[in-house]
């Protein structure tokens, strides 16, 4: 499958698991909301340049914005993260990002422990700013620190639990 | 010169990135004007739409609650219905009605429409019910949206075929309140932490307040019909500061099965409308 058609179907697919199922399912507690769909930044191939990166970012955004009825929220986060990603990634990997092609960033391509920090870094980072944003607006302090761990931790899980689901296949080293 | 565009060009993907921010965190704070333009319009219809398809499926998951509740709901409106009472026996003495206007006629205020929600959500800090059921179907913005077990929230934004529901499940929702003994104009609010209770503030300590406690829409609103169950006291707590009660009460309509609403138009809106501008004028 092209890598086109294969991440606009994953999008798709991540987009409606977060609306569809993850937003529908009763909160465990007040402070637990997973979010999911972001990873699909996170998952894009290692070529795509910034522009275009920032460009997908604020459509993916865009996107989720529209099901939760929040207009800027999601977006704002996510192109922060779709910002800082080739930074993290230049700064994880030895060799300069662009010349592994259509390889996305996996345990294979990157190893397990720049991985797993990748996946962490951004995670906390979108979190931070998208429960920021929401606090500014209105809560207190405790709810915003309370919200950031708890949220943090259930999406990184899923987010591990789905790689292990995936199973890209990618060797390069 | 030269540099300034130097300059551009070596940072032109962080003014791009800084650029697209402020347009997300402007739409983000000014929402309350932005819903209504186009984008939300748009994000409507098809958000909504696909929201109606998944919605077919999960309406079968909730069908015993909504069964229930619907029969209660009948009950209720069924000893409503003359037959079922009785009237005093006024004929053994002849009175000469000496009223030259007919006071019994009575004339409606209310007026309800029924719509399916296809969209709710509970766990965000502004939670917005979608439904099915648009402008080309008599709903304004400003409306007042019930349940079967009490009230929802409030039409904010109209499409043609949908529209979507501030409900009281939002940060910005307020709404004011009684309590059903009688006494008491408060204010309900939602303090974004639990989706099954809300906040009711402003009920003066001088009155006695226990669990369990009725908490009713306020007579003098002029988009909800007045008495309509709002919740239930849960808990009782002292404001310190103010003279007055920090009630947490328990939702009457559970947000987390909600399927079935009605749109509630106020007949006389318009007429209560011009009377106010009149007033302004003067």
């Amino acid at each position: 499958m092209s890598p086109i058609i294969k991440n606009i179907v994953r999008f798709a697919v991540m987009l409606s698991i977060q609306v569809f199922v993850l937003s529908k399912i009763p909160p465990l507690h007040q402070f637990v909301v997973p979010y999911f769909y972001f990873a699909f930044i996170l998952w894009l191939p290692f070529r795509i340049g910034r522009t275009a990166l920032l460009f997908i970012g604020l459509a993916t955004g865009m996107l989720t914005d529209m099901f939760f009825k929040t207009p800027g929220l999601h977006t704002a986060a996510c192109l922060l993260i779709a910002y800082v990603r080739p930074f993290l990634v230049n700064l994880l990997l030895p060799k300069e990002a662009t010349d592994w092609g259509n390889e996305e960033p996996s345990k294979k391509t990157m190893g397990a422990v720049p991985y797993t920090t990748y996946l962490v870094v951004l995670t906390l980072l979108h979190h931070f700013y998208l429960i920021l944003l929401e606090w500014m607006q209105f809560g207190s302090f405790l709810y915003f620190f309370g919200k950031l761990i708890a949220t943090s931790l259930v999406s990184l899980l899923l987010i591990l639990i789905t790689d292990l689901f995936l199973n890209r296949k990618s060797k390069l080293r | 010169m030269r540099n300034v565009f130097l300059f551009l060009k070596r940072y032109s993907v962080f003014i791009f990135f800084l650029v697209m921010q402020g347009v997300a965190l402007s739409m983000l704070f000014s929402y309350n004007r932005f819903h209504q333009t186009a984008y939300g319009m748009f994000s409507n219809e098809v958000a909504g739409k696909l929201n109606k398809r998944v919605n077919r499926v999960e309406v079968f998951f909730t069908l015993s609650e909504q069964n229930e509740s619907l029969r209660e709901q009948n009950a209720r409106l069924l000893s409503y219905l003359p037959s079922g009472s009785l009237y005093a026996d006024t004929a053994f003495r002849l009175v000469t009605d000496t009223s030259s206007i007919d006071s019994l006629t009575s004339y409606r205020q209310f007026q309800y429409f029924s719509a399916k929600v296809i969209s709710n959500s509970v766990f965000l800090q502004q939670n917005i019910i979608v439904l099915q059921r648009g402008r080309d179907q008599g709903v304004e913005p400003n409306m007042a949206v019930l349940g079967t077990d009490g009230l929802m929230g409030t039409v904010i934004g109209v499409s043609n075929n949908m529209s979507t529901v501030m409900s009281l499940l939002h940060r910005q929702s307020k709404v004011i309140a009684v309590l059903k003994k009688g006494s008491g104009l408060g204010e309900v609010s939602w303090d974004g932490k639990d989706p099954r209770f809300l906040i009711l503030t402003k009920i003066p300590k001088t009155i006695e307040v226990k669990k369990g406690d009725t908490v009713v829409t306020s007579p003098y609103s002029d988009k909800f019909p007045p008495g309509m169950p709002i919740g239930y006291v849960e808990k009782v707590d002292q404001d310190q500061e103010t003279n007055t009660y920090k009630l947490k009460i328990r939702t009457a309509v559970d947000f987390y099965t909600v399927q079935h609403a009605y749109v509630v138009k106020n007949l006389l809106q318009q007429e209560m409308d011009q009377l106010k501008s009149t007033l302004i004028k003067e």
